[in-house]
């Protein structure tokens, strides 16, 4: 078991706050990750966690033991670091025995525990190495390794792919996703790439000044962002939003006027919002068709148009100057500068109010209340 | 240089291949040896010319007394300091001042820089405060050593030693290498301090976390972690002192002038008083040959004991 729950934590450095009160349960088996721009505190919470920092206020508890002032070798938890932080001057086999021979373990149960880890991570035939003499991926390996030999209860991670370069990191990805499938570990991982974020989580946990802004499966975020921060941080590329007033809003649906020109009807429950209030329209590139000028009454201009192959990605202008990014077909050849109407699928279209909080979808849990 | 020259130039004339490239490499070659060899010149001749003046005295009779009387002796200059009887104590205080201070000094420095790695209040001052005896002329330390400190009437450890009822302790007269060594670590620990402090602060502090969250305490951390990753400027510590400590010479000069006997001589000092004292320039030049064949031999096995270290990649 390996069950984690912390409660009304806080943590603050000479008076600045870092974390500001945070809840979270985190599951037996899950892969959590922890996503946020730079500066929102998603590494601190893991240092927390880890027993690197000590808690200005608030509590961990793992399974049913209280774990906020034990010290870190004691807490069953085995971090991975950004750096790996291998030891230089000691081979790969000695890297990861060392915590079990500072535990006492004797040699046979360390050699085997060591040579399951190196079975699994396929690291058998680097054993005698110095970790200067590894590529970096395999570095990786050899750090999340001396996690495994600890049979911790939860795994953390801390950056661990951000020092490798694109090919691999996407290799270590698929490599952790099948770690997590096979050690049927918990684990809770840190990045701020977003990608990550969704391609390996259970849950994932948007972090932003401090604050968790909201806990959810990948799609559940992609799907039904509980307000413009989630909604722009997750997405790539980014979701455009729009400024509009509310012209007609209840139970059943809401009328927005765009200040740059066309106005839409979106089915949601518009009952907390007022006629002529302001609001923010979202929308995500990949819900929006690129059509004739006069197909359509929102009318924008060509920017940037960026081939991927599979996709296009035009950066448009819209009357009124603000700018959003458009997925059209890898094969769309628009002209800079050329004049095109843009229909939104209004089905996945968004709407936050003043605040900045979603408006929900009739039906959909109103997280947001 | 010269022979990776000549072998350019036949790999040149003999490959069909590029020659031009050859050709112009070969040419690089030449105007680099040409701009180097005035520098390499020079202090070629700085060198060799006190070296080859100071290979000449040692095979002539040349004493300062009986000037004139300068004819040529082969090896006997030689055979006379390795026989004299300050020879052995020279050696014996050399090879004791050096093992000592450095002893001190690694040990001493090393805990001083690991302390010092944590942060408190008023950090900076400290680290300079733990530098600065290294900037004191050995001859102004030695002075403030013998009397201020150690002086057995007015030195601050007689008045220490009184305080508590004691007798006080005449160091230069009771523990004269003892005193020295003291006095010479009070210089070098400093040093060491200096070099280490600076390498603690590119240990990385995430190795150090995660030996915590493998259950490392702070003296396994120091152990583990701290110490292997200091073994590189240990080494740099013990070349470079070793180099300065053979040549110890103000020091002694103010405190003891090598006395009592020969309790404090060591090479260098053995060397300026058969010069200087007894005005024996060949024999002090046969001395300084020998020092240096010494100093070579010690070098060359600090560089094959450390130097491995220093030469491999991080």
């Amino acid at each position: 078991m390996a069950d984690l729950t912390i409660r009304n934590l806080k943590k603050s450095f000479e008076d600045i706050d870092i974390i500001k009160g945070i809840d979270l349960d985190i599951k037996d088996h899950e892969f959590v990750v922890f996503v946020g721009p730079s500066g929102c505190g998603k590494s601190t919470l893991l240092r927390l966690i880890a027993g690197l920092e000590e808690v200005s206020s608030g509590t961990i508890h793992l399974d049913d033991r209280d774990i906020t002032d034990v010290a870190p070798a004691k807490r069953d938890l085995a971090m991975v670091f950004q750096t790996y932080a291998l030891y230089p001057h000691m081979t790969v086999r000695k890297n990861m025995s060392f915590a079990l021979e500072l535990a006492g373990a004797d040699k046979a149960e360390i050699n085997r525990k060591v040579d399951e880890a190196a079975q699994i991570l396929e690291l058998g035939h680097l054993l005698d190495r110095k970790p200067k003499a590894l590529s970096g991926g395999q570095r990786q390996r050899v750090a999340i390794g001396r996690s495994i030999v600890r049979h911790p209860k939860i795994f953390l991670f801390d950056e661990p792919l951000s020092n490798l370069d694109a090919a691999l990191r996407v290799q270590m990805r698929l490599e952790l996703a099948r770690l997590h499938h096979e050690l049927k570990a918990t684990m809770i991982y840190v990045t701020h790439d977003q990608v990550e974020a969704m391609t390996l989580a259970d849950k994932v946990v948007v972090l932003n000044g401090g604050h968790i802004e909201q806990v959810g499966s990948p799609l559940e975020l992609y799907h039904h962002p509980v307000n413009a921060f989630v909604a722009g941080f997750i997405g790539t590329p980014k979701m455009a939003f729009l400024k509009g007033k509310v012209e007609k809003a209840d139970r059943a649906g809401v009328t927005v006027k765009l200040d740059c020109g066309p106005e839409y009807q979106l089915p949601l429950d518009g009952s907390r919002l007022k006629a002529g209030e302001s609001v923010t329209f979202g929308m995500r590139p990949e819900h929006i068709e690129v059509t004739a000028a006069d197909a359509s009454p929102f009318k924008v201009t060509l920017d940037v148009t960026e081939h991927l192959g599979a996709d296009t990605f035009c950066y448009v202008k819209a009357q009124n100057g603000e700018t959003l990014t458009v997925r059209a077909g890898g094969d769309y050849a628009g002209r800079f500068g050329e004049q095109v109407g843009l229909t939104p699928d209004l089905a996945h279209c968004h709407l936050f109010d003043e605040k900045g909080r979603a408006v929900p979808k009739p039906g959909a849990p109103a997280k947001a209340a | 240089m010269s022979i990776s020259t000549v072998q350019d130039g036949v790999s040149a004339v003999s490959a069909p291949g590029p020659t031009t490239v050859k050709a112009d490499r070969q040419l690089h070659n030449r105007v680099g040896l040409l701009t180097v060899s005035p520098s390499v010149l020079a202090l070629l001749v700085w060198m060799i010319v006190p070296l080859a003046m100071t290979i000449y005295f040692s095979l002539i009779r040349y004493n300062l007394l009986y000037p004139g009387d300068n004819e040529f002796v082969g090896l006997e200059n030689y055979y006379f300091f390795l026989t004299d009887e300050g020879f052995v104590h020279g050696a014996l205080n050399t090879l004791w001042l050096v093992g000592a201070t450095l002893l001190i000094s690694v040990v001493a420095g090393v805990l001083i820089a690991v302390l010092v790695d944590t942060p408190f209040w008023g950090r900076g001052i400290v680290r300079v405060m733990l530098i600065s005896p290294f900037f004191i002329m050995p001859t102004v330390s030695a002075l403030v050593w013998k009397n201020l400190l150690l002086h057995p009437v007015s030195g601050v450890f007689a008045a220490v030693w009184n305080f508590f009822g004691a007798t006080p302790v005449d160091w230069f007269a009771e523990y004269p290498l003892q005193a020295i060594i003291l006095i010479v670590s009070w210089q070098w620990v400093p040093f060491a301090v200096l070099l280490l402090m600076t390498a603690m602060q590119s240990l990385d502090q995430e190795q150090k976390e995660a030996a915590r969250l493998d259950g490392a305490g702070p003296i396994a951390i120091f152990w583990h972690i701290t110490l292997p990753h200091l073994t590189r400027p240990i080494a740099v510590v013990v070349m470079i002192e070793t180099i300065f400590l053979l040549s110890i010479f103000a020091e002694i000069f103010t405190t003891t002038g090598g006395g009592p006997g020969y309790e404090t001589t060591n090479l260098a000092y053995l060397i300026y008083s058969q010069a200087l004292l007894q005005f024996d320039v060949g024999m002090a030049s046969a001395g300084g040959l020998v020092a240096v064949v010494i100093a070579n031999i010690a070098a060359f096995i600090l560089i094959r004991m450390i130097g491995k270290n220093l030469t491999e990649k991080a």
